[in-house]
């Protein structure tokens, strides 16, 4: 069931060093803040996992907490590349970055699998490609009906599980809409699960269309408005794309990036630093 | 009417949307062109983007796949396993919209690393994102890539979606079920596979370009067609909806051209 708490609080119980953990949010509701902590809380050697490392993995392996990336697209949507990735991948600054990449169709069929107990999922993917010989976990599989061949995918299970929702209810039922993403089966997929929200509400509005995690499916719940920045909430805020071309001067710097981190991050509360700016 | 090399590009890229496509639309210059084509003679071009916005109608540029703007204005929003696995992998697209950082003979693309070395790489691209089962499973695919020694080489260094592989018939040996790159726009011309050979060759220039310009710009001894076709130039009208698009990014805002589908 459910636990609301702070969000430091959430962090220190449910990310460990060494854990694998999936921050998903697909260009919409990316759990930044809750990134933030996992620095402040200076983690170590975690498995980052996420279809778009962006400007939240970008921050959290420029800082040191990362030790392997599971990924599919790493790039600064829009704007170019993600630096700080760059430079752990092409330099091994600040520490060495394993890498596991895999498509988009992959990874999202991955998260499937894992959200639904079973050890792979089958899609038509990855034939022909060189990712085939780079990347574990990926496999040819004859179907039996068919004999057609298809391509296997190993199940994702992380360890915890963060994401950014719009709204959750005193008992911590929790409710999102907009572009929904992978957000639900990551953390059906995961043993452990944090959500951070723009608002706890009495009774949450019932809403066409959108995702509802009954408390039941999720560990702790955190209230952190503008929590998703520079990332936006459908309702509540606006992607901030100014942010974003302004991460490529900040990231390609290794001294400028420091500084950042340094007055953004590491200088605030989880509370006092995520306000709306 | 003065105009850049990237205008044409995209200009081209454009009217080779026909009003009513669906189109699944990669970030950067292939975005810009389908926001083009919607604006200017296909109205009803269905623009769906990996985020999961299908029929997305936006006004301004989005900077990434996932702006505010395209769930606002879509009919539906899916989920992304459900945007990969009911939408793109049974062919119910028509035309899958990607850029490359690298491109091959074969309409092969890298988007990966450049190097030849995978774990110690000279540059670390973004990677493969929707792009491989895009090139793979849309009904046929256009690149759109600016041209020149860096990206038209003889072999890409990492196959991160398959053109036609080594020539014909790969596609149907991987069960590749789309009929792959069916053109090439750069900044210089338009380039198409050899319908038997399926190696991509040069089938129309735009104004002012020579046939050695292209050549000059081109790591392999390309072929160029018996019947090479001019691309007529950007129209006023053409010139002035992107340019108004444009105008909609966010300051500094430029379509990143080595991107793949976001």
């Amino acid at each position: 069931m459910a636990e609301i708490v702070s969000l430091a609080e959430a962090i220190a119980a449910a990310v460990h060093d060494g854990d694998s953990l999936a921050m998903e949010g697909f260009t919409h509701l990316i759990p930044h803040a809750a990134g933030h902590e996992v620095i402040r809380q200076r983690r170590r050697g975690l498995t980052l996992i996420r279809m778009t490392p962006d400007v939240i993995y970008d921050q959290m392996i420029g800082a040191g907490c990362a030790s392997k990336l599971v990924f599919s697209w790493a790039g600064n949507p829009g704007v170019g590349s993600l630096h700080r990735f760059r430079d752990a991948v092409e330099n091994d600054w600040p520490t060495p970055l394993e890498i596991e990449e895999h498509s988009h169709a992959g990874m999202a069929n991955r998260y499937v699998a894992g959200a639904s107990g079973l050890p792979f999922a089958i899609l038509r993917g990855y034939r022909g490609t060189s990712l085939t010989t780079h990347t574990s976990g990926v496999a040819e599989i004859e179907c039996p009906f068919t004999g057609e061949t298809l391509t296997a995918v190993s199940a994702l299970r992380p360890d915890v599980a963060v994401i950014h929702a719009q709204q959750a209810d005193r008992l911590g039922n929790v409710q999102f809409w907009g572009i929904t993403g992978v957000q639900k089966e990551a953390v059906l997929a995961a043993a452990h699960s944090v959500v951070t929200v723009e608002e706890i509400v009495d009774a949450l509005p019932p809403r066409i269309g959108a995702v509802v995690l009954p408390a039941w499916t999720v560990g702790f719940v955190a209230l952190v408005p503008g929590g998703a920045h520079p990332s936006y909430a459908q309702g509540y805020s606006a992607r901030d794309n100014d942010f974003y071309l302004a991460w490529d001067a900040i990231s390609r710097d290794r001294d400028a990036f420091a500084a950042w981190l340094d007055e953004h991050v590491y200088a605030s509360s989880a509370e006092a630093a995520e306000r709306p700016r | 009417m003065s105009y850049t090399a990237d205008e044409m590009m995209t200009v081209t890229a454009a009217r080779a949307l026909a009003d009513g496509m669906t189109c699944f639309v990669g970030i950067g210059l292939p975005s810009e062109a389908a926001n083009l084509a919607r604006a200017t003679h296909a109205p009803g071009l269905v623009l769906i983007y990996e985020s999961g916005t299908i029929g997305a109608k936006p006004t301004a540029l989005p900077l990434s796949i996932g702006d505010g703007i395209l769930a606002e204005t879509a009919d539906c929003v899916v989920s992304v396993p459900e945007i990969f696995n009911y939408w793109l992998q049974p062919g119910r697209i028509d035309v899958g919209f990607l850029g490359a950082a690298q491109l091959d003979r074969f309409g092969n693309i890298n988007t990966t690393v450049i190097g030849a070395d995978y774990g110690d790489p000279r540059v670390r691209l973004p990677g493969a994102g929707g792009a491989p089962e895009i090139a793979a499973a849309c009904r046929e695919v256009i690149v759109v890539i600016r041209q020149s020694h860096r990206t038209f080489v003889e072999r890409v260094d990492f196959v991160t979606s398959v053109g036609y592989g080594t020539g014909a018939g790969i596609r149907q040996r991987l069960g590749l079920t789309g009929a792959g790159p069916r053109r090439v726009i750069t900044d210089l011309g338009v380039l198409t596979p050899d319908p038997v050979t399926f190696e991509l060759s040069l089938t129309g220039i735009y104004p002012g370009v020579s046939v050695a310009d292209v050549k000059d710009r081109t790591r392999w001894d390309l072929k160029v067609s018996a019947d090479l076709s001019p691309i007529p130039p950007p129209t006023a009208s053409e010139l002035a909806a992107l340019r108004a698009l444009r105008a909609t990014l966010p300051a500094s805002g430029e379509p990143a051209a080595m991107e793949g589908a976001a």
